[in-house]
């Protein structure tokens, strides 16, 4: 379904000719851990997601990131993401098909993470790569604060 | 998205993640990524089904232990239910009455009333998973007025003393077509998603008030506001029909 060939001309010129944007990341570092059983994980979702009174996502604050703890209800959870161009009907039905904290915390329970992260994150997809890279200097600082050594990156 | 794996990669902390676009991740090549067959919007395929969501998950996280990177790999599975969603928009199984008298106000505030029964449905029928809240914190009607009132004049005082108007618009319209499509797709015989979308631009008066919305917009001497009517109302993947021409 999100294959280029299946998406209208429209969605499809746009997505192509972003790709010279995305160029020149070069090869990706490397870090090893132990095994997954034995990982501390976090999500950071980039769906424009937050805690319902959070100020919403605008293109001003397209590269600022909020903050979703672990224990959030899903009715507090809503999305702001400025792009119309995707499905927001699964969300409204069920926020663990874009930020899968429940799912997340079954693998914790059945012994197949070895933990959950006390806080997740979301930025908005739509923000210039080069604007999050300060962002995650200070985040990545705040996951090693809290013993993440693993972190599954959603897009939306 | 795979930009942010770099960065964090760098920063030394393991990254996983998953792909929605294969083409951009070819070439970003973050250190590791599941490329998935599912619409933009889901990237663990489908709502309300756990067991599906969990395989998607956990192969997603298992790259974490993969130390040759960059690893792109595939999902061997489309979504269940996904051939619905690539089959021609299906007729809704909803059609609203629409008494020339009322004009648009009252055609929106009439199906806004039609629907709530629908949307009271969808909100108890995933009791802990779905989000109670909406981004404006508006209800449907007042959403619908907020936005008739903007048509009418794009200066009109804004709901919210901590939003700009683009966002303010952006919130209220992506709101009501969420209040729309939720309720929608929880009637009987309801189609795709695609189809409830294809149905909420073809048939609505909400979807023809978002259309004088985009125009009134793009008229607009505001950038942004221009910005806004042209790509940030009507998505690309709907091709407006029934309508162009009677507007």
């Amino acid at each position: 379904m999100a294959r280029l060939s299946d998406l209208s001309a429209g969605e499809r010129e746009y997505l192509i000719g972003r790709l010279k944007d995305l160029q020149g990341f070069g090869t990706p570092a490397c870090v090893k851990g132990p095994r997954l059983a034995d990982r501390r994980i976090a999500i950071i979702s980039t769906a424009g997601l937050h805690v319902a009174g959070d100020p919403p996502y605008s293109e001003a604050t397209a590269a600022d990131y909020h903050v979703i703890p672990h224990d959030v209800k899903s009715g507090d959870l809503v999305m702001s993401h400025v792009s119309t161009n995707f499905d927001r009907t699964g969300f409204q039905q069920d926020v663990n098909l874009v930020f899968p904290i429940d799912r997340l915390k079954e693998l914790r329970a059945d012994g197949l993470i070895g933990s959950v992260a006390r806080y997740h994150y979301s930025f908005m997809g739509a923000a210039p790569a080069a604007r999050l890279k300060d962002k995650v200097h200070a985040l990545s600082g705040l996951l090693k604060k809290d013993n993440v050594d693993g972190v599954l990156l959603t897009p939306v | 998205m795979g930009a942010l794996g770099h960065y964090l990669e760098a920063e030394g902390i393991a990254t996983t993640g998953i792909s929605l676009v294969r083409e951009h991740t070819e070439v970003i090549r973050p250190p590791r990524a599941l490329w998935v067959p599912f619409m933009f919007g889901r990237p663990f395929g489908v709502p309300g089904d756990a067991s599906f969501q969990r395989r998607v998950l956990l192969q997603t996280l298992a790259l974490l232990e993969v130390t040759t990177v960059p690893l792109l790999e595939d999902f061997p599975d489309e979504a269940p239910g996904s051939a619905q969603d690539d089959e021609p928009a299906l007729a809704c199984p909803v059609s609203f009455m629409r008494p020339a008298e009322s004009g648009l106000p009252g055609a929106v505030q009439r199906e806004i009333a039609d629907l709530g029964p629908w949307h009271a449905r969808s909100r108890s029928g995933h009791s802990s998973a779905n989000p109670g809240s909406n981004a404006s914190g508006l209800l449907p009607a007042e959403i619908a007025r907020f936005l008739l009132a903007s048509i009418d004049d794009l200066a009109v005082r804004i709901y919210r003393e901590d939003l700009d108007r683009v966002t303010a618009l952006r919130l209220a319209c992506h709101d009501l077509k969420a209040y729309y499509l939720d309720a929608v797709l929880h009637q009987p015989g309801a189609g795709s998603a695609r189809a409830a979308e294809q149905w909420f631009w073809d048939e609505t008066a909400a979807g023809e008030m978002l259309l004088k919305l985009r125009d009134a917009c793009t008229r607009s001497s505001d950038a942004a506001l221009q910005r806004f009517g042209a790509k940030g109302i009507v998505p690309m993947r709907v091709t407006i029909r029934n309508r162009t021409e009677n507007r």
